[in-house]
């Protein structure tokens, strides 16, 4: 008998958790991959592909999956790989050897004088920083460019060209001290 | 007359360095006023804040007071001509900043009159209201003179949750060499104790403590004198140790009230406002004289200048011209630095304006040296001199490897570059370099967050506009298809009903859309008409 009342007491308990669960699955689902949106928040946006996935969302999808490795971004650089690899929980992995340690930030510009107003780097800006219509000469906002360089292969004139973005007093930075050899690895 | 001073009680912060003071040598001789320029060098941007846009032209003719350049934003101040003159130039020079990087600058070409644009002088300031006071302010383009250069009007505006009870005025001046703000109190005493009354009313501060460090007893004296000649009560000069960094704001409010500001907080935050002697001064030339801020004094000193001194200057004046003006270099001078021996930056060159917030030329006969940097021993002598309390090994440690997360958990924000820990390191390692890379880098990656955010921001959106140019695309071909099949499916029903009394849809179509162009043309008033128009388009 008493078994029976052990047996059922638990089954109740167990019944009385899977519904608390079910509720819990329905009510706190989450949607979307936070991982995703966290990894995406990581990325330097620069929309440029380079990763071999068509802009940073897809590539942050691609990490999260375990499809990518995290060290395809130059635009991030070391940076970056380190803050994925600190969020995600692996080890750093080395940057391809052809990309610099600290990548140069740059934005393009249009000259002006040679551009026809094609529209083509237009459809390729992944941010909308080009301005202008058919027939129309171009301009690049430069504030909204992020330096991906989609724009130039499509341009039939060759009219774009990368400049590296201007420092002036406020965005300056100190250099780290020259004297190293004594630098600890933290 | 003989009085005893009350004796405030005092408390310390932790840390400090004692350090020569080397003041005497500058203060032998009254300040004077530096010669006027032919040329002024005056840059745009002399405060913390947005920096300010040329309001003349070049080829404009300025007075003296008259405002050059200004900016709307809350966070900035505008720029006044140093002196009248003729506008020839704005363009990108060279500024004092570490950085070397040139700034947008205005040139003027002095006529040497000095004349003076209209000045609106009061004499019974209380009449207007705080408000209208700190307008004042701003349009006389006043910053802290101290060094922060953070406009002072932004500051006499701590919002209402936040009632100020002190109103600290700092001439501690606590770095060695430089004695401006000594010479200040010395000689404009009276300006001085206005300014401080001012303050004091614009932001409704119950007292006002004037701080000054015990090796300036002239300074001392003479503020006194003037409180006592107008037996003010709620004014207080105290006498604080010398010991520096005691003129930091954080330290001289610990000194003087034992409260610490909090670690991300403002003095505001616990009732107390803290502005140095010079800007009090200014704010008094503003108001009483309705003079702005177009000149300040500037100590040239070192051991490489042949006569140490002070000088009133214009804002603008070469910083070549002050050195001649203080006899010249000295055969052995080896390095200029802007500021002091502790805080200040080496300049590359001489051929700098002055700006709002450059209070010292030092010139030093020392070779610049690289000193043999050893390893650190973690002998912690470092944290025992810090006057923020930090940790400057840990400090040091993680902003070398960029560990830019954990020297945050060290709060290197809290740290106030005084450069007591490089001071006294045994190994000679520059650690106040390595929290201002810190600090800059900090600021990059935060920039660069914002930046890479609006970005998605605005990939997003052109995503979400591609997808739906094509999802109304879709819907236009949809429809169109739709329209098409139910068209066949009448017909088939219409072939399927009456086979050949029924009428062709197809004719009718036509019919209709010929019915159709024959009323429109008869509306149009019979133009030439051609009735064997084909009514394609509804056919299909």
């Amino acid at each position: 008998m008493s078994i029976l009342i052990a047996v059922i007491t638990l089954a109740i308990i167990a019944g009385l958790f899977g519904l608390l669960l079910g509720y819990a699955a329905i009510k706190f689902r989450v949607e979307g991959d936070p991982v995703v949106d966290k990894i995406d928040a990581l990325l330097p946006q620069t929309q440029c592909g380079q990763c071999s996935y068509p802009g940073c969302r897809p590539y942050a999808e691609a990490i999260a999956s375990g499809e990518a490795n995290i060290n395809q971004c130059p635009p991030g650089g070391e940076t970056t790989m380190l803050a994925l690899s600190d969020l995600l929980g692996v080890e750093p992995v080395p940057l391809d050897e052809e990309h610099d340690r600290e990548p140069v930030k740059t934005v393009v510009y249009i000259d002006e004088q040679t551009c026809i107003g094609c529209t083509l780097c237009i459809q390729a800006c992944p941010v909308d920083a080009i301005l202008g219509a058919a027939k129309q000469m171009h301009t690049i906002i430069e504030d909204e460019c992020t330096g991906c360089d989609l724009c130039i292969p499509p341009c039939p004139v060759d009219c774009i060209h990368v400049k590296p973005v201007s420092v002036d007093q406020n965005t300056w930075r100190w250099p780290l001290p020259e004297n190293q050899h004594t630098a600890p690895q933290a | 007359m003989t009085v005893k001073h009350r004796t405030h009680h005092l408390w310390h912060f932790h840390g400090g360095l004692k350090l020569e003071g080397h003041k005497a040598m500058s203060t032998a001789e009254p300040v004077v006023k530096a010669i006027l320029p032919k040329r002024l060098v005056v840059p745009l941007q002399q405060h913390i804040g947005d920096i300010a846009s040329p309001v003349v032209n070049v080829g404009d003719k300025v007075l003296k007071g008259q405002i050059i350049a200004e900016n709307n934003s809350y966070v900035s101040a505008p720029v006044h001509a140093p002196s009248s003159g003729t506008v020839t130039d704005i363009d990108n020079f060279p500024t004092p900043h570490p950085s070397g990087i040139s700034s947008l600058c205005m040139v003027i070409e002095t006529d040497g009159e000095d004349r003076w644009a209209e000045r609106e002088a009061l004499t019974d300031p209380r009449q207007l209201s705080p408000v209208e006071l700190r307008q004042k302010v701003r349009r006389a383009g006043i910053v802290g003179l101290g060094g922060a250069t953070f406009p002072t009007s932004v500051k006499l505006n701590p919002g209402p949750d936040s009632a100020i009870e002190t109103l600290i005025i700092n001439g501690v001046e606590c770095e060695p060499y430089i004695s401006c703000d000594d010479m200040l109190m010395r000689e404009q005493a009276k300006a001085l104790i206005l300014g401080c009354e001012l303050i004091q009313y614009m932001v409704s501060a119950h007292h006002c403590l004037i701080a000054i460090e015990d090796n300036k007893p002239e300074a001392i004296h003479q503020v006194r004198q003037e409180i006592e000649a107008r037996s003010l009560h709620n004014i207080e000069v105290v006498v604080v140790p010398t010991v520096y960094p005691s003129g930091g704001e954080k330290q001289l409010i610990k000194i003087l009230t034992h409260k610490e500001v909090p670690s991300d907080g403002l003095p505001s935050d616990i009732g107390i406002l803290v502005q140095n002697v010079g800007t009090a001064v200014a704010v008094h030339n503003a108001i009483y004289l309705g003079e702005p801020l177009i000149s300040r004094y500037v100590t040239i000193t070192g051991e490489g200048v042949q006569q140490p001194r002070n000088l009133e200057v214009l804002i603008g004046t070469q910083m070549s011209e002050l050195i001649e003006q203080s006899g010249g270099y000295h055969e052995n001078a080896a390095k200029l630095i802007m500021g002091g021996p502790m805080m200040g930056f080496t300049l590359s060159t001489d051929h700098l304006p002055i700006t709002k917030g450059c209070n010292c030329l030092l010139v030093e006969n020392t070779p610049e040296q690289t000193p043999e940097t050893m390893p650190c021993i973690r002998c912690g002598a470092c944290a025992t001199v810090c006057p923020a309390q930090l940790l400057p090994q840990q400090l040091y440690w993680h902003a070398s490897s960029k560990n830019f997360e954990q020297v945050q958990d060290y709060h290197l924000f809290d740290c106030i570059e005084c450069g007591c820990c490089s001071y006294v390191c045994p190994s000679q390692i520059p650690l106040v370099q390595y929290y201002r890379f810190a600090k800059t880098e900090i600021w990059n990656q935060e920039r660069e967050r914002i930046k890479s955010d609006h970005a998605r921001v605005r990939h997003d959106f052109r995503q979400a506009r591609l997808d739906r140019e094509k999802k109304e695309r879709e819907e236009k071909l949809r429809k169109k298809k739709e329209m098409l099949e139910k068209k066949k499916q009448a017909e088939a029903k219409a072939a399927a009903e009456g086979k050949s009394d029924a009428v062709d849809p197809k004719k009718a179509a036509i019919e209709a859309a010929m019915k159709r162009v024959q009323e429109k043309k008869a509306a149009q008033q019979k133009p030439p008409s051609d009735s064997a128009e084909k009514p394609s388009g509804d056919s299909e």
